[in-house]
């Protein structure tokens, strides 16, 4: 046994030097001032800030707006791509996916150039697209998985037992899908409350969001403050990745 | 009269080139409990399905009560399915599965209530309502599917293979139960099922189903008794199928002996295939009753009764089941009653193909190019291709073969093994031979040029 476990080793440094430690040391310089001494400052001094708490909530209402978006988009997406008779290739899922290949800066920088190019200004409305444009596979594949590997019969049992197409849908596949969804909306929801790029580049930094505050605080040297921002933040996704509770197995199979 | 409350009438269907069903014509009366019987892949749950309305015919029409139901989509028809893997649904509790019909009706609470407790009481499952469907035993969720469908109270029941994944002691129990209910409700039962004990102990009519084709209609008795080909002599129940004759009205010859039977209008001197129930064979000591001896070779305790296998004085093997065992080695004088002989039309005495010839001394049929005299015909002359099923040979190599194909069906014949092998177009080839094969074996298939005879598309003679 001893000999096996020594295989770990590679892996167990990787996660203590890649992981752990990263995460040790945002703890430990959120609870840091300036010049070294112990403080809860950071924190306290975000919940104090009206800008940083503006700027947070902000950052939910554009995540929430985006998964909404999403979730509008991506399902009846999924459900066309995994309804055999509406689609019968494969390749029509990794177009959908392919976008996923190409590094998300690129796309978001290529998007502002096209609204630049067409006269639109960037805004939230140029945000909340460049965000759904990046964000929306991460929505449909899991939702697609879920509806793809759903036992046909479920949604002939509940025709037989005399309901309509729409009932089938509404009784049926959708609960039995939702765990697709809530996998959807986690994969969708925490990266956009963190994003900076997009909204950067989208938005011409009109908007800051709270991923643009973490990165300016960091970029200007303000080590302590951004790590207490960038701890708080990884709280509230611990919360919501809480709540996922026990759909861990269907959440897995939607991951890419 | 009986009235008929659904009628199939020349239903076909094919999933892409493979015919699933080919021009099936049935009735069911209402009331009765009938069996869709025969080997996975035979259409009995597409024919079922169609009936559920899953799935349209291709051509033909499928009635209720006279009325023609055939486009009609599955929540508006008066029946209900048993599923095969039950399908509950995994995010509603009990009472919510059974309950889900009735809602979609919109009937009062309290009548939803009532009929819920009524329903579970009767598949025995009271105080589950509460459960999560997934924790429930197969036994029990196959009770809740029962339950979730007799609750709408349909005209018919559908059920496809139910109880195939249950184990047996349950199967046993959920046969009688099922019987019951059946007695009860007075509905109309359509049941899908492969095994034929199940379908023998349930039905009053079996259809047995084979390649797409209804084999034979009939009552659990008629259909035991009398197979009207090896296919259902062999697919129910245990048979001894041998090669006969029929050389008059009511006298048979078999084994190479002699026999009276019941059966009449085959012609004389024509060939016939004959099934004997191997408990049909009996034992006797008086030489004046004997018709035939044979010695035993095989004798196996099977719980009621005993199996043994014996060889005739005339070579052949035959299976006899009796509660008296007879060592291994024993001479036995043996006789068969006039009715217990089941004499049938061959379906077939040679295989014969459509040909074209491609050449001097070249023939093609099952897409394969054979050597032949083909003398008195021209190249691309359409002709028939005769080859008489002892004359193919089977070999487990491919180099030397002429096509491949699979073993599909293995019937005993006594003293030889006729073999279907399918080739790899799909097609049937019938072969006669003494080599031991599985079910399922590769084999290459060879035909000498000599053992082909061609003749004019208008000499084939049925």
């Amino acid at each position: 046994m001893s000999k096996r476990s020594s295989w770990a080793l590679p892996y167990f440094i990787f996660l203590v030097l890649f992981v752990v430690m990263p995460l040790v040391l945002i703890l430990f310089y959120a609870l840091q001032d300036s010049s070294g001494h112990f403080t809860l400052s950071n924190i306290t001094k975000f919940f104090t800030d009206k800008d940083a708490l503006s700027t947070f909530a902000l950052s939910i209402e554009v995540a929430l707006e985006n998964t909404v978006l999403c979730i509008l988009i991506g399902y009846p997406t999924a459900y066309i791509l995994a309804d055999k008779s509406l689609n019968r290739s494969a390749v029509t899922v990794v177009l959908f996916i392919l976008p996923m290949w190409v590094n998300a800066l690129m796309r978001t920088l290529a998007t502002a150039e096209l609204f630049t190019m067409a006269g639109i200004t960037l805004g939230k409305g140029t945000l909340l697209f460049g965000m759904c444009y990046d964000y929306l596979p991460f929505m449909i594949y899991p939702i697609y998985n879920v509806l793809a590997k759903m036992d046909k019969s479920y949604a002939e049992a509940a025709q037989d037992l005399g309901a309509r197409p729409w009932q089938v849908f509404a009784k049926v596949t959708l609960p039995l899908s939702m765990p697709g969804v809530i996998s959807g909306v986690m994969m969708v929801f925490m990266p956009t409350v963190s994003t900076f790029a997009i909204s950067e580049f989208l938005t011409n930094n009109k908007i800051k969001l709270f991923g643009t505050i973490i990165q300016e605080n960091i970029n200007n040297s303000m080590w302590n403050y951004g790590a207490a921002l960038a701890l708080i933040m990884l709280v509230i996704i611990g919360i919501t990745t809480f709540f996922q509770k026990d759909d861990g197995s269907e959440a897995a199979g939607g991951a890419l | 009269m009986e009235e008929k409350i659904i009628e199939i009438q020349h239903v076909s269907k094919s999933f892409g080139d493979k015919n699933v069903l080919r021009d099936i014509n049935l009735y069911v009366k209402k009331g009765e409990f009938i069996t869709l019987l025969g080997p996975s892949g035979c259409g009995k749950t597409t024919l079922l399905r169609m009936i559920a309305g899953f799935l349209q015919p291709d051509e033909g029409g499928i009635l209720m009560d006279g009325k023609d139901i055939t486009g009609m989509p599955p929540h508006l028809r008066r029946l209900n399915t048993v599923f095969q893997r039950y399908a509950l649904f995994p995010h509603l509790d009990v009472y919510d599965n059974i309950a889900f019909g009735l809602k979609l009706k919109k009937t009062p609470e309290e009548e939803i209530d009532k009929k819920v407790r009524r329903v579970l009481k009767l598949v025995s499952m009271s105080d589950y309502e509460d459960r999560d469907v997934e924790s429930l035993s197969g036994g029990q969720q196959q009770r809740i599917a029962i339950a979730r469908a007799i609750v709408n109270q349909p005209e018919i029941l559908l059920l496809d293979e139910p109880l195939a994944a249950l184990d047996l002691k349950m199967r046993k129990d959920m046969q009688i139960e099922l019987k019951e209910m059946h007695r009860k409700l007075g509905i109309t039962f359509i049941y899908v099922t492969h095994d034929q004990e199940e379908a023998l102990t349930l039905s009053d009519t079996i259809v047995v189903m084979n390649e797409g084709r209804i084999q034979q209609i009939g009552t659990p008795i008629d259909i035991y008794n009398e197979p009207v080909n090896c296919f259902v002599a062999d697919f129910i129940g245990e048979s001894n199928i041998l090669k006969g004759r029929m050389l008059r009205d009511r006298r048979v010859a078999f084994i190479k002996h002699e026999f009276d039977c019941v059966d009449e209008g085959f012609g004389e001197d024509v060939p016939v295939d004959v099934v004997v129930r191997p408990e049909d064979i009996y034992f006797t000591t008086d030489p004046d009753r004997c018709q035939f001896r044979a010695k035993v070779n095989s004798c196996t305790f099977k719980g009621v009764h005993y199996e043994m296998w014996v060889d005739t004085d005339t070579g052949y093997e035959l299976m006899i089941q009796d509660y008296d065992p007879y060592p291994v080695g024993t001479e036995v004088m043996l006789y068969i009653d006039p009715d217990d002989i089941q004499v049938m039309k061959k379906e077939r005495v040679a295989n014969v193909y459509d040909a074209r010839v491609t050449g001097a001394g070249k023939v093609t049929f099952l897409d394969t190019e054979f050597a032949c005299d083909t003398e008195g015909f021209a190249e691309g002359d359409a002709v028939q291709a005769t080859v008489s099923f002892e004359k193919v040979d089977l070999l487990d190599n491919e180099e030397t073969a002429d096509l491949t194909g699979h073993v599909a069906v293995i019937l005993y014949m006594g003293d030889h093994y006729h073999l279907t092998v399918k080739t790899e177009t799909g097609e049937n080839i019938w072969v006669d031979t003494n080599d031991i094969w599985d079910k399922g074996d590769f084999v290459g298939i060879k035909i000498l040029p000599e053992d082909i005879r061609l003749s004019k598309p208008a000499d084939r003679h049925e």
